[in-house]
């Protein structure tokens, strides 16, 4: 969407290091569950990289550890250059690493305003901040539906609208890595195609996205690259196009595809 | 020019970044698929899980071309046989190596780097004279080719003459081969008179078998070409492993892909950087045939500080020698305890003898020398001829390569 240019989100200076996030050895669980074995990962700067993985492998945990919900037990996580792993949450929050978490979770009793006027709260003690306004507008060019409902409650939106204003609160932060769990959870299949596109549109705007989801196939069509996690380890790195030729995690995560199957039953 | 620039020019901690992300998973599936490398791993009592640097990789144990060999022909897959659409070998089948869609993706990347590191590009015109068959030399240097998009001649090994026709002809720009059948090449125009403007010849790729200064500078000469070594093995991936950039101070190792350690070949231990030792290599990306820590017998040693050409990917000297005693003929390996096991199945046993190998003029010959008692049946000759034409016979189309069979006195096996 090249018109869209102008309302691009910021993007951080080209002299930062050359991965946004770079975790290594990262363990982490719950008591004495360990969920995270030793993973180690990067993302370069406006890449989306997508983690995909069986219920329970652990990819919510990675997300939760990452923003500092759940504790690093050992490891390091360098965010920005900085190591981050004993961070508190809220500190991660405005140095500009932002979750947007499964199930949407935004202020139902609140307008659809004041739900994204929160999310600019991460930014406001940033040198470098802008006036919420202009941020708004921004996230208002990206979601024009958010804007229409702008006085709305947010709980009586759609879930695809729920879901598009809890990326537009992460985006009011104005964030240089974007976290999502999986945001096409719940959703009906043409809801979520669009919020594919929204991440689509989120990535040639130059954000950086790490994306958890598990419907594998359409979230490995918008990343560049992917991780496979099984019990807390990583198994595999590929780029997306690999991913979805490799016949073992096509098996193991994305089912059949069937339009795939039906273009070659009638190619033949 | 640089293929992929953003994999070959990284800074090092970034690389060693990628390395180690690779490495734990690549331990993961070998540990979690390949019944080999978990009891390995068990018997040490290393849990994969436990690696958290790239030295902590010093920990688990090396594997041998031997252990490839125990585990024929599909033991150390790590893959179920429907995902592997390929399947190679090394010479005499005893080692069998396999990939996915995947790796031979990855492959054609790696063997398109060190093409366009030796100087090849979409306009070049490539006359590949390595064996298309059960080895790996052909196949790689054509995905990788293909790949730069450059016009392929696939004129595989043989026939010098149609070789040369071709190279005059289809006005060949670069030519890949190994450094003997190269010389060869190079030798053969020269003895016809023909001019070396009567080539567009610019670059040769050599490979397969050791490349000394002699022959290179030959190679040069004869056929007004830049001619880059280029490194890899069949046990690791086939050709595509490290190459020489036209800058020709060592070999570039694909790092991303391949973790490489040199270490001394009696004790083990890591040799003190610089210093030669023998290449060891895992593999950070293979999917169908991950090797841990693969001992290649191949003597070398890594270069320090950067290249002229930009890229920040380790170099390697080219390999001399090697650890062991197996011979390079030809790019074929030849293993002298194999020349034994076909002697003794093709004659019962395996009467005294010698291999004798013959590097004149760069074109390598294997001889077997076969000691006989002194005969005084001279009405034997017939005999002695069948038995000749049947060791060469023999022993040719195990090896996969020409084998001469000379009778000697016994005598004179002894020097």
């Amino acid at each position: 969407m090249p018109e869209r240019k102008t309302n691009a989100l910021p993007v951080a200076p080209a002299a930062a290091p050359a991965h946004v996030l770079r975790l290594r050895n990262l363990e982490s669980g719950y008591g004495n569950l360990k969920v995270l074995r030793h993973v180690s990962l990067h993302i370069s700067r406006g890449e989306i990289v997508c983690i995909i993985g069986a219920n329970g492998a652990g990819k919510t945990t990675l997300l939760r550890t990452i923003v500092g919900l759940v504790r690093a037990q050992s490891g390091e996580i360098l965010f920005e250059g900085r190591n981050i792993t004993a961070a508190r949450t809220e500190a991660i929050a405005r140095s500009g690493c932002s979750l947007v978490p499964e199930g949407r979770q935004v202020f139902a009793p609140l307008t659809v305003r004041e739900n994204l006027l929160l999310g600019a709260t991460a930014q406001e003690r940033r040198e470098d901040r802008v006036p919420s306004e202009d941020q708004l507008a921004r996230v208002f060019a990206l979601f024009p539906r958010l804007e229409e409902r702008e006085e709305q409650l947010a709980g009586t939106l759609s879930g695809g609208e729920q879901q598009m204003l809890a990326l537009g609160r992460a985006l009011m932060a104005r964030p240089s890595l974007i976290l999502l769990d999986e945001p096409s959870m719940g959703l009906a299949p043409l809801v979520a195609k669009e919020i594919f596109s929204t991440i689509r549109r989120l990535r040639d705007e130059g954000n950086t996205v790490l994306l958890v989801e598990q419907n594998a196939r359409a979230a490995l069509k918008v990343a560049s690259r992917g991780y496979v996690l099984e019990n807390g380890r990583i198994m595999l790195e590929e780029t997306a196009e690999s991913l979805l030729a490799n016949r073992d995690v096509v098996r193991a995560y994305l089912g059949r595809d069937l339009d795939a199957e039906q273009a070659m039953d009638t190619g033949r | 020019m640089i293929h992929e620039p953003e994999r070959e020019c990284m800074a090092k901690d970034t690389l060693a970044a990628l390395q180690l992300e690779a490495l734990q998973a690549v331990l993961a599936r070998a540990y979690l698929h390949v019944p080999f490398y978990r009891k390995r791993f068990d018997e040490v009592r290393v849990d994969p899980d436990e690696v958290r640097s790239l030295d902590d990789l010093r920990r688990l144990p090396f594997t041998t071309r031997e252990d490839l060999q125990a585990n024929y022909p599909y033991g150390l897959f790590a893959v179920p046989l429907r995902e592997v659409v390929r399947i190679h070998a090394s010479t005499c089948m005893s080692v069998v190596v396999g990939y996915t869609r995947n790796d031979i993706k990855t492959w054609s990347e790696l063997m398109a780097r060190i093409l366009v590191a030796g100087g090849v590009s979409k306009d070049d015109v490539v006359q590949i004279a390595l064996g298309y068959n059960l080895s790996t030399g052909g196949f790689g240097v054509h995905y990788g080719a293909e790949r730069i998009g450059a016009s392929v001649i696939p004129t595989s090994t043989g026939n010098t003459r149609r070789q040369l026709k071709i190279m005059r002809d289809f006005k060949t720009t670069a030519l890949v081969a190994t450094p003997g059948y190269a010389a060869h090449l190079s030798r053969t125009l020269h003895d016809q008179g023909t001019p070396r403007g009567a080539l567009s010849l610019r670059v040769a790729l050599l490979g397969g078998e050791p490349l000394s200064d002699l022959v290179r500078r030959e190679i040069q000469d004869r056929l007004g070409v830049i001619a880059t070594d280029n490194y890899g093995l069949s046990e690791v991936m086939g050709p595509g492993v490290a190459g020489e950039c036209v800058e020709r101070s060592g070999l570039h190792i694909n790092e991303d892909h391949f973790l490489v350690e040199v270490v001394d070949p009696k004790s083990l231990v890591p040799v003190p950087a610089g210093e030669p030792g023998e290449l060891v290599i895992t593999t950070l990306s293979k999917e169908a045939f991950p090797v841990i820590r693969f001992r290649t017998r191949d003597i070398t040693r890594l270069f320090p500080g950067t290249c002229a050409c930009g890229r920040t990917t380790v170099r390697m000297a080219r390999v001399e020698r090697r650890s062991d005693d197996i011979l390079i003929v030809r790019g074929v390996k030849v293993d002298p305890r194999r020349v034994r096991e076909l002697f003794v199945e093709i004659e019962g046993h395996a009467s005294a003898h010698r291999i004798l190998v013959e590097r004149s003029g760069g074109m390598d010959s294997l001889t077997l020398l076969v000691g006989v008692e002194d005969s005084s049946d001279l009405d034997e000759v017939k005999t002695q001829q069948e038995r000749l034409d049947r060791l060469r016979r023999g022993l040719s189309s195990e090896l996969g390569l020409t084998v001469s069979v000379r009778l000697v006195e016994p005598a004179s096996l002894v020097t």
